[in-house]
C-alpha cells in the first residue's frame, strides 16, 4: 500500500451544496471533479423562482456561482454520469464513473442553440415539471451550465435536422457511453432529495384532478421563464386561479407512509410561494395555508411568517386536511378538513402541494456502491458530534442527503464537508491544481490605440438576422480600428488562435468582439488576450445576438443598424481602456478565532487540520461555553465526553495559542493581514493574522415573567437540565411553557432549540421518574427534521402537548405554596388548572451583550435582533460582507450542537481559501482615487457596502483594493469626480453611451 | 432617414449585469421581441449610474433613459446599490422636471435574471411612452 495520497477530491451532485464544495475546495489548492446525474448542475434552486426569507430571485444568484464553477481551472465538470464502483480508501479512492452519451460532441458544441429551433419534436420539458413542452435536442434551461446541448433519444426522430444545421458539427448520433476510474483522496456526497410522489397521497387527487399541483410544479408556474410566462394559471382551462389552498406535510411527519420526519423547508416555502403569488395575477388573490405547525424556526423566518398573516393578507387554518375533491365540471377542488373539532368543506380553484424531500433516487445502490451507512429513513447516517461524516472514512455528505435541510443549512455544509474533505489530504495541498502560464505583458501604455473588431455570425443565430459584412465594414471605419473580420463563431478554438495571429500581425493593442452576451463569454475572450501577451482588460464585447439578432428577429434592417450602433459604442469605450494590475496582497497564513465555545474550538482545530496557526480568544477563564451546561442529548451521545476531548485536543495542539480572560481591544487591517490588540490582566498584546472566525456564541434571556425568580420551583430548561443531571429532580408534575421571551413583539423570532430542548429534558423525566405528569404549552413544535421522531416518542412516553396561542397565554400564580398554572385548552375552549412541582420555562437565545461593540470593531453588520448579520441569507452565510471575516455558532442564529460543529467547520473552509494562499490576487476592476481631486469629504466612504475605503493620513480617500468589489457606487456619488472605477470610468461609460447618439459621424 | 415619418425614439439603457442585464439576456435567449429603440450600456451595479451620465444622454440627445438594476430589497449583487440608484435617480427627475424635460424620459426599473418578459415589455412600453411625449426638446438645439 503506498502512502502517497491523492491533491483530489470528488463531489457527488451537482446542487447548490455540490457546487459550493467544489468551489470551496478548488478555491483552497486541490483539485475537484464534481459529478452529477443531469445533463447540467444547479440542481433543485435552478428550479426555484424566488427564495425565502428574502424574496431573492433563484436563479439570479445562483448563476454567477454556477458560471464560476463551470469555467474554474480546477473544477472538472462531469455531468450526465454516475458512479459504478470503488476501491481503495481514505487518501487513495479510485471511483469508476459512467457518462452517459448526449449524442454531441461537448467539445464542439458552443451552445448557440439553433438545433434546438429547428428540432422538429415536441417533449415533456422535465425542468418545467412537465407543464410545458420542449425540443428533443434541448438544455435544461437557458443559464445551463455546461452550455452543451443533450439528445433526448426516447424522444428524438431522428429526422437528421439538428445534425445539418449544426454549424460545428457537434452532433454524433452514434456516440456512446464512456467509462472512465477517478482517483481521489477523498469524496464528498452531495446527491440532494427527490420531491415526495404525491400521487402516493390518493387522498388528496394529484394525477387525478389537473388544479392539484405540487409545491415545486407551482414554483415553476410563478417563475418568468416557467410554463406560462410567470402568470399563474390553473392547468385544467388557463384560467387565473382566485383561490388558491396550501396543503403542508404531503409525505412528511406521516407515519402511515413512514415518513415520520419533517422535510424542515416546507412550511417557509408554501408561506413565500403564498407571498409571492399575489404578485403574480392582476387580482387580490386569495391565499389559505392548511398546516399542522408552522416551522418558522431560521433566521428572521417567524418575521416573514408574521408579515405574510398581517401584510400579505395569507390565511393560515390549523388542520391536517382529510382530502381533496374535484367538481369534474369545473374541475374546481373541494378541500374537508376539520377546525376546532368540526368538520369543514370549502372550494378553491388551485390546491399546492407542499411535498416533502425524499432520499434521492437510487440510494440505495449508491450506498452499496460506496459501503456507506443510511439511516431508517435511507438518507445518510451521521452522528451529533461528526454530521459531516459518513460511516465509512474519507467520504463525507452534505446538504439534503444528511438530512432535510434549506438552501443555506445546505451551503454551511458543503463548506463543511470541504473543510474535512481537503483535511484529510492536507499534505497534498497544491499538487494538483493547475496554475497556468502566460507569456509575459507588453507594454501598451504609450501606443495610441490599435483596435481589432471580430464579429460573430454564431452560425446563423446573428448571420441569419444581422447583415455582419456591413457591421464589418462600419466596425473599419471607425477610429482607431485597424482590422476588423467576420467569423462564423468568434467563441471557436480555431477563431482563439487566429484572433492571436491577428493581434501579432496588427500589432492590436485592443480588441472588441461583438457576438454574444460578456455574462458567458467575456472569459474565454479575456483568456486569448492573455496567451497574446495583452492585458486582458483591454477588451469589450458587444451584446449583438442575446439583445439584438434574437430579439429583433423580424426586423433584419433595424437589427443591422443597431449592431452597428453597439458596435461603435463599444468601441468608443475601447479606445479608453487602460492596462489593468490585478491587486495582490500577502497573507499571514495565521487565524484567529473569537470565542472559545464549541463552534470556535472547532473552528479553530479545523484550521490546524488545513496545516495553519491559530489564536483562540476566550473572554471567559476556562473554554467550553455553552456546552458546559448541557449535560445528556436525547441520543445516546455524551456532550461531556465530547467536551472534555475537544479542550484536551485544543491544548495538546501545538499550533493553537488560546487566550483566555482575553478580549479584543482593537482590530487594524485587511483580509491576509490584520492585526488585532488583545488584553489579559491589563496586559495588552498585538497579534498579526490573515483571517477572523467569529464564534462568540449567544445567552440565554432571563425572565422577568411566570414567577421566575421569586419561586424557586420556576426553572429555565437548562437549570431543570441540571437538576436532572445531577440527581436533584423529584416533582410529580412538570409544567414547560414555550416560547418566553421569544416570538413576541420585542422579539418577533424563534429560537429554534427550546422545542427539541423541551422535549429532550421531558424524555429525561419520562426515563428517571415515568409516574411524573409531563405537559408542554407551546404554540408550534418545531422539532425540524429528524428531531420530529423525539416529538413523536415523547407523545408516545405520555407526554401532553397543549397549545395556546397569544391571546391564551398560561397564567402561572403561586396561592398558599402552591405554584399553579391555568392552560388554555383549544378544543374544549376552556382554562383548566394544573398544579405542578416544577415550571420549566423554554427561554429565548438572546445576543451577547458586547456583540455590538465586537461589531463596530470588525466593521461587520447585526440584524434588528442583534445577531451578526452574514454577507448573503442564502448562499453566503459564512462569510461577511468584509473579506477575510467569518461567522460561525450562535453569534449567527441560535442552532443545535450538530448545526454549529457544520458552521464551524465550514467557517474553516472558507477561510483556508485565503489562508491556502501565498498572495491573494483579486479582479482589477477596482475603484481608484484621483488625489489631486479628492477633498476628503468621506461620502465614498459611507457608501461603500465593502468598507473598502478609508481615509490615508493626509485626510483623503484611499481604496484598499483588495476589498473593492468593482460596484462603482463610490464614482458615481463623489462631488469632485475624484473617485472612479476602473474598466467604467465616468470617460468610458459616457463615451459608450454618446457613441450610439452620434450616429456614423465619428467615422 | 425622415424623422419626420415615424419618430423613433432613441433610448440608452444602463444595466447591473447581475441581474437586468442577464433579464435582458433571457428576453434574447427566450426570443422575446422588442422593439429595436434601445442600445444597452452595461455596468457592473445600478448604485454605479451617475445622474451626470443620464443628463449626459439627454443633451446629446437620447429620447429616454432607462436604468434598470436588482430588484429591491436584497437582490443586489453589491448590497446596496440599488438603493442608491433608486435615491439618485428619484432626486434627478425632480431636477429635470425643473429644466423642463419630461421626467418619464428616465426610467428606473428592477429587473431579476429571470425576467426576460418584464425587460421585453419595459422596452416596448417606454418606446410607446416616448412616442407619445414626442422627440428630446434637446436634440434640436444639439443640430442648431
Amino acid at each position: 500500500m503506498t502512502e502517497e495520497k491523492v491533491g483530489a477530491i470528488l463531489v457527488v451532485g451537482g446542487g447548490v451544496a455540490g457546487v459550493q464544495a467544489a468551489l470551496d475546495i478548488a478555491d483552497s489548492g486541490f483539485k475537484a471533479y464534481l459529478i452529477d446525474q443531469s445533463p447540467s448542475i444547479g440542481g433543485v434552486m435552478a428550479k426555484l423562482d424566488k427564495t425565502f426569507p428574502t424574496n431573492d430571485c433563484s436563479m439570479c444568484i445562483l448563476a454567477p456561482k454556477l458560471v464560476e464553477a463551470g469555467r474554474h481551472p480546477n473544477i472538472n465538470l462531469i455531468t450526465n454520469a454516475e458512479i459504478t464502483g470503488l476501491n481503495g480508501e481514505l487518501g487513495n479512492f479510485e471511483v469508476k464513473i459512467r457518462k452517459r452519451s448526449r449524442y454531441i460532441n461537448e467539445e464542439k458544441c458552443n451552445g448557440c442553440g439553433s438545433c434546438a429551433q429547428k428540432c422538429p419534436v415536441e417533449a415533456i420539458d422535465t425542468y418545467n415539471k412537465g407543464l410545458s413542452d420542449r425540443s428533443a435536442i434541448y438544455i435544461e434551461y437557458p443559464q445551463a451550465v455546461p452550455l452543451k446541448y443533450i439528445i433526448d433519444r426516447e424522444k428524438c426522430i431522428g429526422c437528421g435536422i439538428c445534425q445539418e444545421i449544426c454549424k460545428p458539427g457537434a452532433v454524433e448520433y452514434e456516440q456512446e457511453d464512456t467509462e472512465a476510474t477517478l482517483k481521489v483522496g477523498s469524496i464528498i456526497l452531495a446527491p440532494g432529495f427527490e420531491s415526495f410522489d404525491a400521487r402516493l397521497k390518493t387522498e388528496y387527487g394529484y394525477g387525478r384532478f389537473q388544479n392539484v399541483v405540487t409545491s415545486i410544479e407551482f414554483e415553476r408556474i410563478l417563475n418568468a421563464s416557467g410554463p406560462y410566462g410567470g402568470l399563474i394559471l390553473r392547468p385544467s382551462d388557463g384560467e387565473i386561479p382566485k383561490k388558491i389552498a396550501f396543503i403542508q406535510c404531503v409525505g412528511s411527519r406521516d407515519a402511515q407512509l413512514g415518513n415520520n420526519y419533517c422535510s424542515a423547508a416546507c412550511c417557509m416555502y408554501s408561506i413565500k410561494e403564498a407571498i409571492i403569488a399575489n404578485e403574480h395575477v392582476p387580482i387580490e388573490l386569495e391565499r389559505t395555508i392548511f398546516y399542522m405547525d408552522i416551522r418558522a424556526y431560521g433566521k428572521e423566518f417567524d418575521a416573514y411568517y408574521s408579515r405574510a398573516r398581517e401584510e400579505y393578507g395569507v390565511r393560515f387554518v390549523r388542520s391536517r386536511v382529510a382530502n381533496v375533491e374535484e367538481d369534474p365540471l369545473t374541475n374546481d377542488l373541494f378541500v374537508h378538513y376539520v377546525e376546532d373539532g368540526e368538520p369543514k368543506t370549502e372550494e378553491f380553484d388551485m390546491v399546492v402541494l407542499s411535498v416533502g424531500m425524499r432520499p434521492p433516487k437510487n440510494v440505495e445502490k449508491l450506498a452499496e456502491v460506496l459501503g456507506i451507512k443510511l439511516n431508517q429513513y435511507k438518507f445518510c447516517q451521521t452522528d451529533t458530534f461528526s454530521p459531516i461524516e459518513t460511516s465509512k472514512p474519507g467520504i463525507f455528505v452534505c446538504g439534503a442527503f444528511a438530512a432535510p435541510k434549506d438552501i443555506p443549512e445546505s451551503v454551511v455544509q458543503a463548506s463543511a464537508a470541504a473543510a474535512k474533505a481537503t483535511a484529510t489530504i492536507a499534505s497534498e495541498r497544491g499538487k494538483l491544481i493547475t496554475i497556468k502560464e502566460y507569456p509575459p505583458e507588453r507594454d501598451v501604455s504609450l501606443e495610441e490605440p490599435r483596435i481589432g473588431v471580430f464579429i460573430c455570425h454564431c452560425g446563423i443565430n446573428i448571420g441569419g438576422i444581422v447583415n455582419v459584412p456591413e457591421v464589418v465594414e462600419h466596425a473599419k471605419k471607425l477610429p482607431n480600428v485597424v482590422y476588423a473580420e467576420d467569423n462564423l463563431y468568434t467563441c471557436s478554438q480555431d477563431t482563439q488562435v487566429r484572433i492571436r495571429e491577428k493581434i501579432k500581425e496588427f500589432n492590436l493593442n485592443r480588441v472588441v468582439v461583438a457576438a454574444c452576451t460578456p455574462r458567458t463569454h467575456e472569459p474565454l475572450f479575456r483568456e486569448t488576450l492573455s496567451e497574446a501577451g495583452l492585458n486582458s482588460y483591454l477588451f469589450e464585447m458587444a451584446n449583438i445576438r442575446d439583445q439584438c439578432s434574437w430579439v429583433h428577429m423580424h426586423e433584419p434592417e433595424k437589427a443591422t443598424e443597431k449592431a452597428k450602433d453597439l458596435v461603435r459604442s463599444v468601441v468608443a469605450k475601447t479606445r479608453l481602456l487602460e492596462t489593468l494590475k490585478k491587486p495582490v496582497t500577502s497573507v499571514i497564513p495565521v487565524g484567529l478565532v473569537i470565542g472559545g465555545g464549541l463552534s470556535g474550538m472547532t473552528a479553530a482545530l479545523e484550521l490546524t487540520r488545513q496545516d495553519f496557526e491559530v489564536h483562540l480568544v476566550e473572554r471567559e477563564k476556562e473554554l467550553g461555553g455553552h456546552l458546559r451546561h448541557i449535560y445528556y442529548l436525547p441520543g445516546s451521545e455524551n456532550p461531556h465526553e465530547m467536551l472534555k476531548s475537544i479542550i484536551k485536543d485544543i491544548h495538546e495542539n501545538e499550533k493553537i495559542s488560546v487566550h483566555l480572560n482575553t478580549e479584543i481591544v482593537n482590530v487594524e487591517g485587511y483580509v491576509g493581514n490584520f492585526r488585532t490588540t488583545i488584553r489579559s490582566d491589563g496586559n495588552e498584546k498585538q497579534i498579526e493574522h490573515g483571517i477572523i472566525v467569529v464564534a462568540t456564541g449567544a445567552t440565554e434571556y432571563k425572565p422577568t415573567e411566570y414567577l421566575y425568580g421569586t419561586d424557586a420551583r420556576v426553572l429555565t430548561q437548562h437549570e431543570l437540565e441540571e437538576n436532572l443531571a445531577k440527581d436533584r429532580f423529584s416533582a410529580k408534575t412538570v409544567v414547560m411553557i414555550q416560547c418566553v421571551g421569544a416570538r413576541t413583539k420585542e422579539r418577533p423570532n424563534c429560537s429554534r432549540i427550546c422545542c427539541g430542548h423541551a422535549i429532550k429534558n421531558a424524555l429525561k423525566i419520562k426515563e428517571v421518574s415515568p409516574e411524573t405528569e409531563v405537559y408542554v404549552l407551546y404554540k408550534d413544535i418545531r422539532t425540524y427534521g429528524f428531531k420530529e421522531d423525539y416529538y413523536r416518542e415523547a407523545a408516545n412516553e405520555g407526554v401532553l402537548f397543549i397549545r395556546y396561542d397569544d391571546e391564551h397565554k398560561p397564567k402561572v400564580t403561586q396561592e398558599n405554596g402552591k405554584l399553579m398554572v391555568l392552560a388554555w385548552e383549544p378544543i374544549l375552549k376552556t382554562w383548566f388548572p394544573i398544579e405542578m412541582g416544577t415550571l420549566a420555562l423554554s427561554v429565548a437565545v438572546v445576543p451577547n451583550h458586547d456583540s455590538e461593540r465586537l461589531a463596530r470593531m470588525l466593521k461587520v453588520p447585526l440584524t434588528k435582533d442583534g445577531f451578526f448579520l452574514e454577507a448573503h441569507v442564502k448562499l453566503r452565510p459564512l462569510d461577511f460582507a468584509t473579506d477575510g471575516i467569518f461567522l460561525c455558532g450562535l453569534a449567527h442564529w441560535p442552532k443545535l450542537i450538530e448545526e454549529s460543529i457544520s458552521q464551524a467547520c465550514g467557517a474553516a473552509a472558507r477561510a483556508a481559501t485565503i489562508l491556502s494562499k501565498k498572495t491573494l490576487e483579486v479582479e482589477g476592476i477596482v475603484s481608484y482615487v484621483d488625489e489631486d481631486l479628492c477633498v476628503g469629504c468621506g461620502l465614498c466612504i459611507s457608501l461603500c457596502p465593502y468598507g473598502a475605503i478609508e481615509k490615508d493620513e493626509r485626510g483623503i480617500a484611499r481604496v484598499k483594493e483588495v476589498l473593492c468589489k468593482g460596484c462603482g457606487t463610490c464614482g458615481a456619488s463623489c462631488p469632485k469626480r475624484a473617485i472612479t472605477m476602473r474598466q467604467f470610468t465616468d470617460e468610458q461609460i459616457i463615451a459608450q453611451g454618446l457613441a450610439v447618439l452620434r450616429g456614423a459621424v465619428c467615422g | 432617414m425622415s424623422e419626420k415619418e415615424e419618430f423613433e425614439p432613441k433610448i440608452i439603457g444602463f444595466l447591473c449585469n447581475w441581474c437586468a442585464y442577464a433579464g435582458a439576456d433571457l428576453a434574447g435567449v427566450s426570443r422575446m421581441q422588442y422593439p429595436p429603440n434601445i442600445r444597452i450600456v452595461r455596468v457592473m451595479c445600478s448604485g454605479r449610474v451617475d445622474p451626470s451620465f443620464i443628463l449626459e444622454a439627454l443633451k446629446d440627445g437620447a429620447d429616454g433613459v432607462l436604468v434598470a438594476g436588482c430588484h429591491l430589497p436584497s437582490d443586489c449583487h453589491y448590497i446596496s446599490g440599488n438603493f442608491k440608484a433608486l435615491r439618485r435617480i428619484k432626486l434627478l427627475k425632480k431636477v429635470l422636471e425643473q429644466f423642463g424635460i419630461e421626467p418619464e424620459r428616465v426610467r428606473l426599473e428592477w429587473i431579476s435574471a429571470s425576467e426576460g418578459d418584464k425587460f421585453a415589455t419595459v422596452v416596448k412600453d417606454m418606446v410607446d411612452q416616448i412616442k407619445k411625449i414626442g422627440p428630446n426638446p434637446l436634440k434640436g438645439g444639439i443640430e442648431a
